[in-house]
């Protein structure tokens, strides 16, 4: 019994996931043919939630791609994928907290602020570096002009209301 | 410090750096994309709600047709409306001169056209509109004249050709926006013998400067009549015009004359041309086409009987002419309703057809042609039909217009068809690039992009984004309240336990239904109810921070909303019936339309509710109604808003 409600319970979530995900995909299908372009599927994946990073999205597009890729995914391949990821709750956002941490491990005098040279530094340096629009986008909202620095508490703060 | 630090110390700090790099970096990625997608959207609502209302005008044009059938029948019940429905007499001709007597006077120090134009008059033009001055009507009717005059010898598509030095720039639509055409002229030059230019449609409506674009490519126009193409878009219709803004913006610049300048505007258009063929290779008019497109009949018929593209022929069929007997053809013109156009003054069905495929249609991926649903007018073509039409009269590409693109433009069909946009934050400030293409034989199309933004105006990706998404969120709650009624009906009709709540999938289909919609509406939802922790909806918050006010306390809400929902509609009305633009109407007109409009739009409202209404609105007990005054009476109060009135373009 409770087994059988467990699986009506699956079910409508699965159908809900389902029409979550057509929405998101249906937004960025212009031509309205049931394919997106392929660098768009970054977007749409974390629009639904998700924080894959560079490397496990590389990984997804593989999964959703043509047999011999033409840019475009479709979105019958597309959804039975996505709906695994949301099912299995994989690539979680980032807690406020450990993006704050973060921040603090590259200001280890801990001064509150990294300066644009620091930031630039690392995001374009390190890790899966930023493109120059990136870099460009990110530094337009969070430099603060005057001090020439990104203050990552206030910066959060305000990203994260921004959000809600 | 140097060397005192081991080496898988400076591993581990670097390992640890590295890893944090990666989380803001994640995050960072993840939080553009949200904002991507808002913006995304946005523009998508925007983008319903726009060919919704577009979709509203052709239905408006249907019940133009409906009020002209049962006129005669208006006509024994109501003899007054005669008098306002009559086309005064004076002839064409000496409408054609009185412009001469205008006087400019003395003070005025706004731009002095000297004819013939030169290009120096372009020049003047820019300057003085790049200092907010208004051409004096007088000038503004001799531009008029002489475009029209020269216009009258354009073919309908105008055949160009273009060499590996002399590339021509196709520009989409501007819609009113200033700024876009002073920064496309400033960073792609002057039009000039060998600079030419194809605008192809929408220069008006929508932004607030429609009669100074006009003014500066007619005039460049008037210059360079071999170098400066226009195309007919669907909004050059002076129907169009009545509910998108340019003739309010003309009445408001020139109260003396603007009903004379919205006259002639409307014959002018009329002789607009089609489209442009460049090279034999590519066509370039402002929609799409149908599989029905036939090149050689669009060539042929005769542009300029056609209006308004939303009026079709009347009566529908040819065949019912022997029916009708001796009525003769009725049609509606900016002078009001017109009894004495003869059948031969309008095309037939299947050319009006052929007309508003091209004007209207949309590219879309789907193979075949359908009809257009979004926008109520033309199809959607995919893109076999492309190749069908394109292969029949040996073209290579097709460039449109149309619609908006958050890149400025947008290749589509493998290459054939691209369509491209001007006019830049079309829905808002951030909302899209505007794009215009360079072409010439033997090479690829070049693209070029920009967006206009005011120096004091540079703002942040969220900034920007958070803008866009308030005004959308905003109008598609002005909807919602427009359909109040319906929906809580729709809504209670599933919540068989009276709970107040319903599934969030429960809820996306009843707005989607009523509304007519095609929205995320799940990703919408956190903007629009409140969701309690198992994710149901309580679908009356929708409701709460929002309402329209009512101008007569005791009528009920459905008429409100009706009348609310409907305003753009009956402004329209109104505005065709009050032939002289005095601005009222009488109550016995008012009421006569109004049966007319309850019936063929279906609405059920209670007529003692009505009568109550325009009791109280008829302040001067006169007898008439000032119907401006009536609709404007009817406005959406955001709860939370510095502003108490809608801020919404309409009208």
């Amino acid at each position: 019994m409770a087994d059988d409600r467990d699986r009506e319970g699956t079910e409508i979530a699965v159908a809900e996931f389902h029409k979550k995900i057509k929405d998101a995909f249906e937004v960025f299908d212009h031509e309205s043919n049931n394919t997106v372009d392929v660098r768009e599927i970054g977007t749409i994946i974390r629009s639904l939630g998700c924080c894959p990073s560079e490397g496990e999205l590389h990984d997804l597009i593989a999964e959703v791609e043509e047999e011999e890729p033409t840019g475009y995914i479709r979105f019958e391949k597309f959804l039975p994928v996505m709906t695994e990821v949301l099912l299995e709750r994989r690539y979680r956002p980032i807690p406020e907290d450990t993006l704050h941490r973060a921040f603090e491990v590259l200001d280890p005098a801990k001064r509150g602020f990294l300066s644009k040279e620091e930031l630039i530094k690392h995001m374009t340096g390190e890790g899966e570096p930023f493109s120059q629009e990136e870099m460009e986008e990110m530094l337009s909202a969070a430099i603060d002009p005057e001090s020439n620095s990104i203050h990552y508490k206030d910066y959060i703060t305000m990203m994260v209301i921004d959000e809600n | 410090m140097g060397c005192g630090i081991s080496s898988s110390m400076k591993d581990k700090k670097s390992e640890k750096a590295l890893k944090a790099a990666l989380v803001i970096q994640n995050w960072y990625r993840g939080h553009s994309a949200q904002l991507k997608t808002r913006q995304r959207y946005a523009l998508t609502i925007f983008q319903s709600i726009e060919y919704a209302d577009e979709q509203g005008q052709l239905e408006l044009s249907n019940f133009f047709s409906f009020m002209l059938e049962n006129y005669t029948r208006v006509l024994e019940e109501d003899p007054e409306l005669v008098t306002h429905l009559s086309d005064s007499n004076i002839q064409d001709k000496d409408r054609q001169d009185y412009w001469v007597l205008i006087d400019v006077p003395d003070s005025y120090c706004g731009p002095r056209l000297q004819f013939p134009l030169t290009f120096t008059d372009i020049d003047l033009l820019i300057e003085a509109f790049k200092q907010q001055q208004i051409l004096h009507a007088y000038y503004v009717l001799e531009v008029l004249f002489e475009t029209k005059k020269l216009l009258q010898q354009m073919p309908n598509f105008t055949h160009i050709k273009t060499s590996p030095s002399k590339e021509i720039t196709i520009c989409g639509d501007l819609h009113g926006k200033l700024d876009d055409l002073f920064l496309i002229y400033h960073k792609n030059g002057l039009p000039s013998v060998s600079n030419p230019y194809v605008f192809n449609g929408d220069f008006v409506d929508r932004g607030k400067n429609s009669m100074e674009i006009l003014m500066i490519l007619f005039v460049s126009f008037l210059v360079y009549p071999s170098d400066l193409h226009l195309n007919r878009g669907n909004h050059e219709d002076f129907m169009m015009n009545m509910r998108y803004g340019f003739t309010n913006e003309v009445l408001h610049k020139y109260k003396l004359h603007g009903k004379k300048i919205l006259q002639v505007l409307e014959d002018i258009y009329t002789w607009l041309p089609i489209g442009t063929i460049i090279d034999n290779e590519i066509l370039v008019i402002h929609g799409g086409i149908s599989e029905s497109t036939d090149l050689n009949l669009l060539h042929r018929i005769e542009r300029n009987k056609l209006k308004s593209v939303l009026m079709p022929p009347i009566p529908i069929d040819g065949d019912h002419a022997t029916e009708k007997g001796n009525k003769v053809g009725t049609t509606i013109t900016a002078r009001g309703i017109r009894t004495n156009g003869s059948l031969s003054e309008q095309l037939t069905k299947h050319e009006w057809e052929q007309v508003i495929d091209i004007l209207w249609s949309d590219p879309r991926g789907k193979r075949g042609c359908y009809p257009n649903t979004g926008r109520g007018g033309g199809c959607y073509f995919g893109p076999d039909i492309t190749s069908k039409i394109l292969n029949k009269y040996q073209l290579k590409m097709l460039i449109r217009s149309h619609e908006c693109k958050p890149e400025g433009y947008e290749i589509c069909h493998d290459g054939k068809v691209i369509t491209v946009f001007s006019a830049s934050n079309y829905y808002e400030e951030g909302s899209n690039r505007g794009a215009y293409i360079r072409v010439s034989s033997g090479s690829p199309p070049r693209f070029f992009q920009y967006q206009v933004t005011r120096a004091t105006c540079f703002r942040p990706l969220y900034q920007r984004v958070n803008a866009v998404e308030s005004r959308a969120i905003r109008m598609l709650k002005e909807r919602m309240i427009s359909q109040k009624t319906d929906l809580i009906r729709v809504f209670q009709l599933q919540d068989s336990s009276k709970s107040g709540k319903l599934s969030v999938g429960q809820w996306a289909f009843s707005m989607e239904n009523i509304l007519g919609l095609n929205l995320p509406w799940r990703s919408l939802s956190s903007h629009l109810v409140t969701t309690d922790k198992d994710g149901n909806v309580d679908y009356m918050s929708s409701f709460q921070d929002i309402h329209i006010q009512k101008p007569v306390k005791e009528v009920q809400s459905t008429l409100i909303e009706t009348v609310y929902r409907y305003r753009s509609d009956l402004q329209i009305i109104f505005n065709v019936i009050d032939a002289n633009h005095s601005g009222l109407i009488s109550m016995e007109e008012f009421r006569s339309i109004w049966k007319l409009f309850k019936s063929h739009y279906r609405v059920c409202v209670d007529d003692s509710q009505l009568d109550e209404l325009t009791e109280r609105m008829d302040l001067n007990k006169d007898g008439s109604i000032d119907f401006n005054e009536f609709l404007k009476a009817f406005y959406v109060v955001h709860k939370f808003d510095k502003l108490s009135k809608s801020d919404t373009k309409v009208l």
